[in-house]
């Protein structure tokens, strides 16, 4: 990518992800807006149609981003800070490839606006883990070889974290039914199903599911 | 998505007076699943989204609740699908209405969806949604599906539109008699669910007979006696993420031996949630049977006329509706 041509995810990758969240308060063709960033959705307000600055947490740390109200939470996240976890495949809210957390409620990121969450916690998969210390779940996931092309892995992790945390204490009474509906919105085109809901099982503590078809 | 404004206004009578200055260039957004779909597609390209969940105070706060009263309930148009799977307050009288919401779309869209939203969402038809296909729907000459793939169309009141609604919502409302209450500038009124839905005869235009400035404030379910049961079933081509290809919800009350209080309305079949006298009339102050249901049944789908690739929904319905009949009466099926 030619560094004179400035897309959005071009130059942040080239800026850093740490920079940005700290500092993208402004995109870099558009020093004119002055205004505080909006920090929650109740308070009256017209913002837009031009970028408008929006403060969130995401993954436990403060972000802050300047879109215009068409852009969405997926973009905002891929494209505005780099973070790529959740994937972009449908669009329309039809494949859960997308989902992240919002206040602890699994959410498809393509059909919200990112100016729908000022103020709120965002989650998205890379806060379960790291590649050097992955979480019980992903660790699970692994195990069962509940991933094939991984393509809805990060949807899928999102949806059964936040299953598991919903259940807290009496997670170990989880049933296999239960992780069938928690994943519902969550399509796998490689049928990892029966793998995901095993390793969900498994970290909760909870008994195995009973022999059905395509069992591992 | 062309661009736009986000406003956020605490009061409804503001929300209401900016929609109807300029309706053509504004819209309400709820959850915004069908609006945000809409947009992306081309269909519209609005200047403006009003926010429905950035209102305060009382008027807020009717918008969110879930309450009982007297016996019945009052849902706020902005209680997500979710909310209402989940609560289980519903008892057993209510039950088709936690059974529709529950089997709408998928988690993270019930998480979303709110009740008045999916009330007053647009229609399915590929036609329809298609931004190069100017279809009777979008003022054009003619409904497509009636010579095209009409496979998912309606067997019933089609004409000169064959779309079917598309709310999994409203099925379980029209069984339980509900109504909506309505903020307009000119004060509050209270409309029939049954009135709430235009049919392609009267204008193809739109699906719903809200005007621009009305704004559904709650949903009222009344009060039902413990005898009364309700249920929802539907079959999809995908257990989930798919709209239904058909859907009944039914409500009833079993007393001395005899049905009382027959509601049947049939989904997926219609442009408008499709109530049908023909059943409830077989059915009303009978005993139980699977003669009867059988009967009620084919009096339900009597009047179908199917279009070229939609006929397997008059079986499909048939036995939907013999299944959930016997499931309110307890009565074991047959086969
Ligand atoms: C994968 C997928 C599967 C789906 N499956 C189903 C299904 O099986 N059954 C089903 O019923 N739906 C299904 N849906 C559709 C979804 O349920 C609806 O789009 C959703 O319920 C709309 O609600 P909302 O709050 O998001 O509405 P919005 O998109 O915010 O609003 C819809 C329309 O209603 C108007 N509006 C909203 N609230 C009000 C109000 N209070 N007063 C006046 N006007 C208002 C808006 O202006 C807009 O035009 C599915 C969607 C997806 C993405
Ligand atoms: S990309 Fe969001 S649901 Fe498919
Ligand atoms: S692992 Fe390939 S789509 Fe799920």
């Amino acid at each position: 990518m030619a560094s004179s041509t400035l897309t959005r995810r071009g130059l942040l990758r080239g800026v850093g992800t740490a920079t940005v969240v700290t500092s993208c308060v402004r995109k870099p063709n558009d020093g004119k807006s002055d205004h505080p960033p909006i920090t929650n959705v109740h308070t009256p307000a017209e913002i837009g149609p031009e970028p408008t600055s929006v403060s969130f947490t995401l993954d436990g740390k403060p972000a802050i981003v300047q879109v215009e109200p068409r852009v969405t939470l997926l973009e905002a996240l891929r494209l505005d800070l780099d973070v790529t976890g959740p994937k972009l495949v449908c669009d329309r809210g039809a494949c859960g490839a997308c989902t992240v957390m919002v206040d602890g409620v699994p959410r498809n990121a393509c059909m919200m606006l990112a100016h729908d969450v000022a103020g709120a916690n965002v989650t998205t998969v890379a806060a379960l883990g790291t590649p050097e210390a992955l979480s019980e779940l992903q660790a699970a996931f692994v195990r069962h070889d509940a991933l094939q092309c991984g393509f809805c892995t990060s949807g899928m992790l999102v949806s059964c974290a936040a299953l598991l945390q919903r259940r807290g204490p009496t997670r170990n009474k989880l049933t296999a039914e239960e992780v069938e509906d928690a994943i519902a919105g969550n399509l796998c085109r490689c049928g990892t199903y029966p793998h995901v809901v095993a390793a969900v099982l498994e970290t909760a503590g909870a008994p195995p599911p009973t022999s059905r078809r395509g069992e591992a | 998505m062309n661009p736009f404004s986000l406003v956020r206004l605490s009061t409804l009578s503001e929300v209401s007076a900016r929609m109807a200055q300029a309706p053509e260039t504004r819209r309400l957004r709820a959850g915004g699943i069908d609006l945000i779909d809409r947009l992306k597609e081309g269909l519209e390209a609005p200047d403006e989204l009003v926010e429905l969940r950035a209102v305060a105070g009382d008027d807020g706060a009717r918008m969110t609740g879930l309450a009982e009263r007297k016996g019945g309930w009052s849902i706020g148009s902005l209680v997500t699908l979710a909310q209402l799977a989940s609560f289980a307050d519903f008892a057993r009288p209510f039950a088709a209405i936690r059974e529709a919401a529950a089997s709408a779309a998928t988690p993270g869209i019930r998480n979303a969806a709110t009740a008045g939203g999916n009330l007053l969402q647009r229609p399915r038809c590929w036609y329809y949604r298609h931004v190069d296909l100017i279809c009777l729907k979008k003022g054009g000459a003619q409904c497509f599906a009636l010579t095209g793939d009409n496979r998912y169309h309606a067997i019933l009141g089609g004409g000169p539109s064959f779309i079917v609604h598309p709310s999994t919502l409203a099925l379980a409302l029209l069984a339980h008699d509900a109504s909506v209450v309505v903020f307009s500038p000119k004060g509050e009124r209270t409309i029939a669910i049954a009135d709430l839905f235009v049919p392609p005869s009267v204008d193809p235009s739109r699906e719903h007979a809200l005007a621009p400035g009305d704004i559904m404030v709650t949903i009222e379910l009344p009060p039902a006696s413990a005898a009364q049961r309700s249920t929802y079933l539907a079959v999809k081509e995908k257990q989930s993420h798919d709209w239904p290809l058909g859907e009944v919800a039914v409500r009833a009350s079993v007393t001395g031996g005899k049905l009382s209080g027959v509601r049947v309305a049939l989904g997926h079949v219609a442009p408008i949630p499709w109530r049908s006298g023909e059943a409830e009339a077989v059915l009303e102050g009978q005993a139980p049977s699977a003669e009867l249901f059988a009967r009620a049944a084919q009096a339900a789908l009597s009047k179908a006329k199917p279009l070229e690739h939609n006929g397997y929904k008059i079986p499909l319905v048939e036995g939907l509706l013999r299944q959930a009949l016997h499931s309110i009466c307890e009565v074991p099926l047959p086969e």
